[in-house]
């Protein structure tokens, strides 16, 4: 068990390519933080580096007091889930998680305990002695996991452990990796690009673009407050709209519509305005409306996103599956449900509603 | 797909039949020849049925050799054209494969040098550049000696890039999977790297053993003793004497002898033998 | 050049890997290999005492002498003979393979063995089929109305070594051949099917511009062989005659140095010998590594 500190990090490659800088990170012992981002964002980068696959060109990483910077990943007490899972494929299931025990000299009942153990809480038992290649995909998933286990490091690191798994194998795999870190409470990181993957198994979101950290939280705050039209954007399904708008005072106007901010005007000027789609609400035409060009809908069975412009800026709005399409429709939404982003930097200015509040439902303002 | 094109598909057959005729024709009239006597070539036309001297001839051959060409019997060239191929496949194999692990697995001062060097010069054919290597074993005292058959031919460009070629597909993370495991260098060759490469080696091994067994001109320019000649330098000895007296049928005999042993590892190993020779290059 | 994108630290481990290939490859290879372009620029006088450093004299020598001439004519009708008789017979060898369905693995078998046979071996059994006085193929010839004899006609010596060249050849093209066919995809076969083109439209219209990497791969393979890996098959039937019609230029350094013992005219042949390896060499090296780099 151990707490890590990421110090001011960053990565420059031979050759000058900088992947990662400025990283500062505190992790917690025993917490289960989530790197997301795009590909290319620098969070494998960053794992890697903590893991002791590469150099830090920059700054410190401490795995408990100790600064790791020139420690071998071997003794850095980690244990690493690889996406394409990396198992010795001449080796049988059982060799697999036995190897790093062994060039540990751990003592063969040791090994043998720890080997049974973690076949017993990943149901691998029956596979001990099949090679890897008669593994299913989730079979794999579950060895590699087992390797990292048996080891009991102070630190798990897991690299898109589950993108290479189908759809429904991906979600209860999630869960078990979950259930797994709270019983072991061993501290971990887990890289994904998987948005959905990083709010569902995270204690804190790490949201990281162009190798800097964009925002560091729990899920639900990074989803209600984004700190960027950035984690605006990437965190959250469909994405959060974001249009162009302006402020007059206190009211602001998008495209063709005005909107009376009710004393809720962070600034004034030209500003991006971000609003989720279940954040929008239907309403007959008129003041305080948006009016909504419908070009096609999307059902999801428990809701409908529907798809369209408001002046000559793109919208999507979640409505309820009852609700009848017609070419012309009109939204509104409430102004503590707008969030402000600087149209130059996409800096948060303001607005959105703090996590806690809205636990309990937000009455209509209008 | 469906296609139904009778006419095609004979055709092809036919063209396939034809070529493997072709292909073997040659090797049929060898192996009549060395079933026939001294005497039966002389009419002005080859037979085309085996005769009743091949007791005869491979007996001679493989057991005497042949006097008159000053050659030890067959059995024993065929001895050394053996340890001489196993010794030089072995021997390719093994600095091969760990200079290409040095290559891949390493970043050093030098090693864009060492590889072109390894790659460039290796290239060289022996013929190229005869006169002075003659010369370098001779003052190494390496003439008429397994040694020098063996070793000055056992760096192999070749190889050092096919084991290149097939660490690079290796993934990533079997190395470091196996670095966060404990392993060192040397532990992740031992332990992961020479148990993958298993079919790479016994594919390579089957084309080094054919290229160390067919080696002409080196083992013919530094054996002068015949307790060292090999058996592809061999029928060349035999069909040196005199042409217009020319033992057709021991020549024959000898060809048959030295191209045998090459062919059959091919035939019974065609599946690794393709697969090595294929991926060499690709 | 490419590594791991992880690589183990260790500052001598990998000099010690190296050491062994390295070190033959100094003492066998570049030494030698240095011996010869120092000798290239030397004179012996007759009584083989004294050595005169003389610049490019033997080159300019070389360009002179209407036999290095003939060996260069000689050598590119020999490699050109070779790599397009055996390249085409294989590519059809392999096309007609990859038609059929259930043979196709006897068939291979019966094609690749060749590629096992030594050179001198495959030159003898050629040399035995063309003999003048016993020989299958004169005798077949004779009815023809052909008096073929190797041994007096430049252009008949020429066409003998070329067969028995290609010959053993054949195989290794015929395998590159077929993995390049099997690595076109039944969809564009497929599609053009769909698209009304029969099976010769198909083959050169889809197939053969797609196996255009294999073809020129083995072109550069193949001029490679004929030009440095047939010194057996020379030695072994025409020694180069008659009269140097097949005195091709490795026969001819060989011959020059070894048995003539003209050092520094052999000596500037091996270096323009080397210079050819080397050229060939790095247009062969860029293919694989421009397929090496996914």
């Amino acid at each position: 068990m151990a707490s890590i500190n990421v110090e001011n990090v960053g990565k420059i490659y031979t050759g000058g390519v900088r992947a990662v800088s400025g990283i500062e990170l505190d992790i917690a012992d025993g917490e289960f933080i989530v790197l997301v981002g795009p590909s290319g964002c620098g969070k494998s980068t960053l794992l890697r580096m903590i893991a002791g696959l590469e150099s830090i060109s920059e700054g410190e990483v401490k795995i408990g007091p100790r600064v790791v910077n020139n420690v071998e990943p071997a003794d850095r007490d980690i244990a690493m889930v690889f996406q394409n899972y990396a198992l010795y494929p001449h080796m049988t299931v059982k060799q697999n998680l036995e190897y790093g025990l062994k060039n540990r000299k751990t003592p063969r009942e040791e090994i043998d305990t720890r080997v049974a153990e973690a076949a017993r809480m990943l149901e691998i038992g029956q596979y001990l002695e099949r090679k890897p290649k008669a593994l299913s995909g989730g079979q794999r998933q579950r060895v590699a996991m087992g390797r990292a286990i048996v080891r009991k490091p102070a630190v798990f690191l897991f690299d898109e452990p589950l993108s290479n798994l189908d759809a429904k194998l991906r979600v209860s795999m999630r869960g078990e990796i979950k259930r797994l870190q709270r019983r072991l409470g061993t501290t971990s990181i887990y890289v994904t690009h998987d948005q959905l993957e990083a709010m569902t198994l995270a204690d804190r979101l790490v949201v990281l673009n162009g190798g800097k950290i964009e925002q560091v939280g729990a899920p639900l705050e990074v989803y209600h407050a984004p700190a960027s039209t950035f984690v605006a954007s990437f965190i959250g399904s469909p994405a959060m709209n974001l249009v162009k708008a302006e402020l007059h005072g206190d009211r602001l106007a998008i495209g063709p519509a005005m909107i009376d901010l009710k004393g809720f005007a962070p600034t004034s000027g030209a500003v991006t305005v971000g609003m989720r789609a279940e954040d929008l609400r239907l309403v007959e035409a008129g003041d305080n409306a948006l009016p909504f060009r419908l070009e096609y809908a999307e059902e999801l069975g428990s809701q409908r996103l529907v798809h369209g412009t408001v002046g000559d800026q793109s919208v999507t709005a979640a409505v309820s599956p009852e609700t009848p399409l017609t070419p012309e429709m009109s939204f509104t939404i409430d102004p503590r449900r707008l969030h402000f982003f600087d149209k130059e930097t996409g800096k948060r200015l303001a607005g959105g509603i703090p996590a806690e509040a809205r636990l309990a439902p937000v009455e209509p303002v209008i | 797909m469906v296609e139904n094109r009778p006419f095609l598909n004979f055709l092809t057959h036919l063209v396939l039949i034809l070529g493997i005729a072709t292909v073997v024709f040659p090797v049929y009239l060898a192996f009549i020849a060395s079933t026939r006597g001294p005497t039966e070539f002389m009419s002005g036309l080859v037979p085309l049925t085996p005769g009743d001297h091949f007791l005869d001839n491979y007996g001679t051959l493989l057991g005497a050799g042949s006097t008159r060409a000053g050659t030890l019997p067959f059995l024993s060239m065929l001895g050394n054209s053996l340890i001489m191929a196993v010794l030089v496949a072995v021997g390719k194999i093994a600095i091969s494969i760990i200079s290409a692990f040095a290559i891949v697995y390493f970043r050093f001062p030098g090693r864009v040098i060492a590889f072109w060097l390894i790659f460039m010069t290796l290239m060289l054919p022996i013929e190229v550049r005869i006169l002075p290597t003659y010369k370098v074993i001779a003052d190494l005292g390496m003439l008429n000696s397994y040694s020098g058959l063996v070793i000055p031919v056992i760096a192999s460009a070749t190889a050092t890039f096919l084991f290149r070629q097939f660490f690079l597909t290796i993934p990533e993370e079997m190395m470091e999977a196996a670095r966060v495991d404990g392993a060192g260098p040397m532990k992740f060759f031992w332990d992961i790297l020479l148990p993958l490469s298993r079919t790479n080696i016994a594919a390579l091994f089957i084309i080094m053993f054919i290229f160390g067994w067919n080696q002409y001109l080196w083992p013919l320019l530094i054996t002068t003793e015949p307790q060292y000649y090999t058996v592809v330098m061999g029928i060349k000895r035999l069909a040196a004497v005199l042409d217009g007296d020319t033992q057709w049928n021991l020549v024959m005999t000898g060809v048959i002898l030295a191209a045998l042993p090459p062919v059959l590892v091919i035939i019974f190993m065609q599946r690794l033998f393709v697969k090595g020779l294929v991926e060499t290059e690709k | 050049m490419q590594t791991k994108r992880t690589v183990f630290h260790s500052r001598i481990l990998p000099y010690f890997l190296l050491a062994p290939q390295l070190i033959i490859t100094l003492i066998f290879f570049v030494w030698p290999a240095a011996q010869a372009i120092w000798q290239s620029f030397l004179r012996q006088d007759p009584f083989g005492l004294k050595d005169t450093f003389v610049w490019f004299a033997n080159y300019k020598r070389l360009i002179g002498d209407p036999d290095y001439l003939n060996s260069l004519i000689v050598t590119l009708t020999f490699s050109v003979g070779v790599t397009v008789l055996s390249m085409g017979l294989s590519l059809l060898f392999a096309v007609c393979v990859n038609r059929v369905i259930r043979s196709q693995r006897f068939y291979t078998t019966l094609l690749v063995w060749p590629y096992a046979v030594a050179p001198a071996a495959s030159g003898l059994l050629w040399w035995f089929m063309f003999n003048p006085s016993i020989g299958i193929i004169p005798y077949i010839l004779h009815f023809l109305g052909y008096d073929w004899n190797y041994r007096v006609n430049a252009g008949d010596a020429m066409v003998l070594v070329i067969i028995a060249a290609a010959w053993k050849q054949v195989s290794y093209n015929f395998l590159f051949f077929v993995a390049g066919l099997q690595s076109v995809p039944h969809s564009l076969t497929e599609a053009a099917a769909i698209d009304g083109a029969g099976p010769v439209k198909r083959f050169w219209t889809i197939i053969f511009p797609l196996l255009s990497p294999t073809t020129f791969f083995l072109a550069v393979i193949n001029i490679t062989y004929a030009m440095f890996d047939t010194f057996p098959i020379i030695d072994a039937t025409t020694e180069g005659g008659p009269s140097q019609s097949t005195n091709v230029l490795v026969y001819k350094v060989y011959a020059d140095g070894f048995v003539g013992l003209n050092l520094g005219p052999s000596a500037a042949q091996s270096v323009i010998l080397m210079l050819i390896v080397v050229a060939l060499t790095i247009v062969q090296f860029r293919w694989i590594e421009r397929k090496v780099q996914y």
